[in-house]
């Protein structure tokens, strides 16, 4: 076997610290850890597409009470939640500026604000559901009752079941997406820490532009959730 | 070459360089990584095994004399689901896959190695999950959890083997994130597309199948275990929910789960016949598109599980037409093989044997899916032994033949020790002929009308003897697999020390030494010749003789 | 029928059996004939798209005569032909119940006649079962919640399995039965003894005793559509959309009454659901599906099948 004068990789780590062992080079690394987050992201897509699938065939089999249902839900806090997760991406990708510029102290800070806004969404949302539990919105209890008709015809009351399937898909869709949430308030904690011990220098941002990217689908879900779920024929 | 040598005198190995329970807990070496797997692959293969020797034990006789009823529900529930999702799908990738797709490619280790070891650790969550449920009395919903059955009917551990899968279905995920980076991003110099191993294409096209469908069978388990849990209506319809919505969600994921299994085997084929008669692969490109296509393709057809489940006639027609173009490449794969060997020179060293009896094997497989795919057929087919014979024959005669074949092709690598090859010839044949006479009946079996997951059948005596002829293929069987189990574990203390090439065979794993180094290669290798150089290796061996 | 799945059948198996031996023919003569021998040397061939082409194309022509033949088949056996005998079936676990038009229940014994074709019309009253009978080569899932249909033609009599297909539970292998085909004047013998009541009669009764001819008048327009002739008839509904009046349409029409509003009615029906039982919900949509139908008016005698040749 043919051999080439040795580049060994240790001499590499040694200047480089942030340079993982079994990578040549820093592009490299930061070339797979973006295919990761991208290729993960897809896993995610097909996750919540599951859902989204069982979510739109009901709507098409139901759909007077699947409107019935969707109207009970509180738009003015679905819009509010909305706006709040917009705003946390915006201040995401400038912590992702921040990094990739050098200003070090700004990271934490625009990281804290995504901090925040995640916790506001996700206080807004534990509102909303306690007012689903409060209004006996919540599938699967014996107490469940959606009160009302179905859109354009005053004398058809809503099917009880398929309400409870609307409520069904909507707190196990809203509820993944919280989860998903929470697991990413946890670690913008972590990364705060991180940035104030300086580790996301120029150059070794990657950490942060793919978490970025993970928060923006994040966000990107509860877009297509928000219409699909709250403005279901409002007028 | 400066090897490292340890005190003892020993050189250094990825075995050797660090002892001790963390060194291995805490590993981020991919090649120890998949010994921790094929630990527990191997755990668990045995114990879908155990229950599939009770169940061809309960079916010598047509009256259910052995096991109650229940239990027998469980055996074959549990049997398919440890087979399926702890040993089927896992093994090729996350044995021979993890320990060999770093170094195919001339890299260190896999782009994620930390990951690595999390997918091992959500396998063995997931798989103590599994044994929790099977310690605390199983459950009897058929590995396939059809509701409103699994969700409505059952008081058995439903919700946890759910969790155990949904578990399990991460680490599958994972791994194949893992492996597309990997094959993407860290290929040594000169390692073109076009010269990869087809073992790795393999494996991409597996992880493509692992990454898109996983989630989604997910999905569909989380949603039945919130059923449960819950009394929600999703899949109940006395509740308004459809029975047929979580068929689809579920085959939309175990259609291309056979394909996961099966393709990493077709992988290590193409590398045991081409080292084993001497040759390039016939059809290089081709190969490699028929991975993919049949990744591709295999998305596609998933109601082919549902033509009586009272599908329209229309959704049927097309799910039957797309089935057939699944079959095509699979078809052309097995005409390359046999194409490689012509003109070879061929040897029959146990791991060609496996490989021979693979062609064959998943060549029957593949055909009787050809009935299964056909709507008139099927109808009468499904649901009863045929289909059982059909994918055990790709399966089993397929996949764990070419895993075996894989074990011992690279077990010199591996383990740095030679297994015995009488041995390993006998179990071979072993394997194979018990595997044919335990399965070849069930397909009349299920052509005269025997329907699956029966624990008794003594409204049909004329079943017996099929049955009688297949349980004493299964006792051949196990023999022919607790013989390597016994004889690799014999030659890690006893066997002869293996040379870094024992097969001369071509790919850059041949080029160091048996067991490697942990970080693989000394220099990162520049690769400048094509996959299968075989002609220059036999000319090379010629010009220097080596003895052996 | 069951002749025409068996020839396709050995088709399938003369191809593949084809195809085995010439694969493991050439497998076996390569290993041997071209095995390892001192001083000759491998030749390194890269493949040939011509070969590739020749091998994808012409099994591809192959199966795609096998999908056409089955496809045919299933055609068939997916549309139940017209005037067929009807048996309403209810499946659960772990036990076949049969209703014949003519008022005959039976258990896990299905008697039917030779020559005249047999529709069952196949519910579940808990999980998915399959109605299997290998010796006429159908198979059907039931499903609780809606109707699946299978029809088969006896043209040999004798008593056949009868399987449950699908895992249903704990004595899934236990739900077996039997058709019994019989000679015609054995079946008439059969038939005769017993005074049921046929189906749709029974329908009848439950139709007045329900209300229902409250709304659903047959002489004048009443708050509900006019039920005579209505089956197998297209409807339009007030959503635009015109479905068939088939067997599921009249089922769900009785048990959500509200998930297709036709045009021109108000939403006013109430709905049966868990009011009535399977047989019972059989018994009316029998009793819909006669009205208007000369041929299969409620009899109040032995329905006399026209003998078929």
């Amino acid at each position: 076997m043919h051999t080439s004068p040795p580049a060994t990789v240790e001499g590499e780590a040694h200047e480089n610290p942030a340079l993982l062992h079994h990578f040549a080079t820093e592009e490299q690394q930061k070339n797979a850890a973006s295919l990761g987050m991208w290729i993960f992201l897809i896993t995610e897509i097909m996750f919540f597409g599951g859902m989204f699938c069982a979510y739109l065939v009901y709507r098409y089999s139901y759909f007077g009470d699947f409107a019935a249902a969707s109207s009970s839900l509180d738009l003015k806090l679905g819009t509010i939640n909305t706006i709040v997760l917009i705003g946390s991406s915006l201040t995401v990708a400038m912590a992702v500026r921040c990094a990739q510029v050098g200003k070090q102290k700004a990271i934490a800070v625009y990281l804290l604000l995504t901090i925040i806004l995640g916790v506001a969404f996700l206080g807004i949302k534990a509102i909303e559901y306690k007012q689903k539990f409060d209004e006996h919105h919540v599938p699967g209890l014996a107490n469940f009752h959606l009160e009302g008709h179905v859109p354009r015809h005053a004398d058809v009351p809503v099917n009880q079941n398929h309400a409870q399937i609307y409520f069904s898909l909507y707190f196990a869709m809203t509820g993944m997406h919280a989860l998903h949430m929470i697991i990413g308030i946890a670690l913008l904690g972590f990364m705060i820490i991180r940035a104030r011990a300086g580790a996301y220098t120029t150059g070794h941002v990657t950490y942060v532009e793919n978490f970025g990217l993970y928060w923006h689908f994040v966000d990107i879900i509860w877009i297509y959730l928000f219409p699909l779920l709250y403005l279901i024929s409002r007028h | 070459m400066a090897t490292a040598v340890l005190e003892s005198g020993e050189r250094e190995t990825y075995l050797n360089r660090e002892y001790g329970i963390k060194s291995w807990l805490l590993t981020v070496d991919h090649k120890r990584i998949a010994l921790l797997y094929l630990m527990g692959i191997t755990f668990f293969f045995f114990i879908g095994g155990f229950f599939a020797l009770l169940i061809r034990l309960e079916l010598l006789t047509p009256a259910g004399d052995l096991v109650q009823a229940d239990t027998y529900n469980k055996l074959f529930t549990m049997h398919g689901q440890v087979m399926v999702f702890f040993f089927l799908i896992p093994a090729v990738p996350a044995v021979l896959g993890n320990f060999l797709i770093p170094i195919m490619i001339g890299a260190k280790d896999l782009a994620f190695p930390r990951i690595n070891l999390l997918s091992w650790y959500l396998y063995i969550i997931g798989g103590m999950l599994m044994v929790y449920t099977i310690l605390a009395g199983g459950v009897d919903t058929g590995w396939t959890f059809y509701t409103p059955l699994s969700t409505e009917f059952l008081k058995t551990n439903v919700t946890t083997a759910a969790l155990a899968v949904f578990v399990s279905g991460f680490s599958s995920i994972l791994t194949g994130l893992n492996f597309i980076v990997t094959i993407h991003r860290m290929r040594a110099p000169g390692m073109t597309w076009n010269r990869l191993p087809l073992f790795v294409w393999a494996h991409y096209a597996t992880s493509i199948i692992q990454v898109l469908g996983t989630p989604v069978v997910a999905i569909a388990i989380v949603l039945v275990a919130l059923e449960r849990l819950f009394h929600l209506g999703i899949f109940n319809p006395t509740l308004g929910g459809d029975p047929l919505l979580f068929q689809h969600l579920f085959w939309f994921y175990s259609h291309p789960a056979v394909y996961i299994m099966i393709l990493p085997g077709m992988g290590i084929v193409s590398e045991i016949v081409c080292c084993f008669s001497r040759k390039r692969v016939f059809g290089y490109k081709a190969m490699a598109l028929a991975l993919l296509g049949i990744a591709v393709v295999g998305f596609l057809v998933w109601a082919h599980h549902m033509f009586v489940a009272g599908i329209s006639l229309y959704a049927a027609l097309i799910f039957s037409f797309l089935s057939y173009f699944v079959a095509v490449p699979s078809a052309i794969k097995v005409f390359n093989w046999t194409s490689t060997m012509y003109k070879g020179s061929i040897t029959y060293q146990t791991p060609m044997l496996y490989a021979f009896g693979f062609v064959g094997l998943f060549t029957i497989g593949g055909l009787t899916g050809l009935f299964l795919a056909c709507l008139g057929v099927d109808v009468h087919v499904t649901d009863t032994y045929f289909v059982v014979a059909h994918f055990h024959y790709i399966m089993v005669g397929g996949m764990v033949m070419a895993y075996l074949g894989g074990m011992h092709f690279w077990w010199p690598k591996i383990s740095g020790r030679l297994y015995p090859e009488g041995w390993g010839r006998l179990a071979a044949l072993l394997v194979f002929v018990g595997f044919n006479l335990t399965f070849f009946p069930q397909f009349i079996l299920g052509y005269m009308g025997m329907p699956r997951r029966y624990w008794d059948y003594s409204h049909s005596p004329e079943f017996q003897i099929l049955n009688v002829l297949s349980t004493a293929g299964a006792t051949i069987l196990a023999v022919g697999y607790l013989l390597p189990m016994i004889y690799f574990l014999w030659s890690m203390r006893y066997g002869k020390p293996a040379p870094d090439n024992p097969w001369n065979a071509a790919g850059l794993e041949w080029t160091i030494p048996s067991p490697p180094t942990t970080f693989n290669f000394e220099e990162q290798p520049v690769v400048t010749w094509e996959a299968y150089n075989y002609d220059e290796l036999d000319q090379r061996r010629e010009e220097v003789p080596v003895a052996h | 029928m069951a002749n025409n799945v068996d020839a396709l059948y050995i088709f399938l198996l003369v191809v593949s059996a084809l195809m085995s031996v010439l694969i493991f023919t050439m497998v076996i003569f390569f290993a041997v004939r071209y095995r390892k021998k001192a001083g000759v040397r491998a030749e390194q061939i890269d493949g040939s798209h011509a070969l590739e082409i020749t091998w994808s194309l012409i099994p591809f022509c192959v199966f795609m005569v096998f999908f056409v033949w089955g496809a045919a088949i299933y055609f068939k056996e997916r549309r139940p032909p017209q005037n067929s005998a009807e048996v309403y079936t209810v499946a659960k676990q772990w036990m076949w119940k049969f209703e014949h038009m003519e008022g005959q229940r039976e258990i896990n014994e299905l008697h039917v006649p030779v020559g005249r074709d047999v529709k069952m019309i196949m519910t579940s009253q808990d999980v998915i079962h399959s109605f299997y009978v290998p010796a006429f080569r159908i198979k059907q899932d039931v499903l609780p919640g809606r109707y699946t249909v299978a029809w088969f033609h006896p043209t040999k009599a004798g008593t056949y399995h009868l399987f449950c297909a699908e895992y249903c539970g704990t004595m899934h292998s236990g739900m077996v039965g039997s058709v019994v085909v019989m000679e015609p004047k054995d079946y008439q013998a059969w038939m005769g003894g017993g005074g049921n009541q046929p189906l749709a009669v029974t329908g009848e009764k439950l139709f007045a005793e329900l209300g229902c001819a409250t709304c659903h008048k047959t002489d004048t327009q009443g708050r509900g559509p006019n039920l005579v002739a209505l089956f197998n008839k297209p409807v339009l509904l007030e959503d635009g959309r015109t479905v068939v009046a088939d067997e599921n349409y009249l089922r769900e029409s009785i048990l959500q009454p509200t998930a297709k509003i036709v045009n021109g009615f108000k939403p006013v029906m109430p709905t049966f659901q868990g009011q009535i039982s399977d047989e019972q919900l059989n018994a009316l949509v029998a009793y819909v599906k006669s009205l208007g139908q000369q041929s299969n008016a409620p009899a109040h005698n032995v329905a006399a099948a026209t003998p078929q040749p």
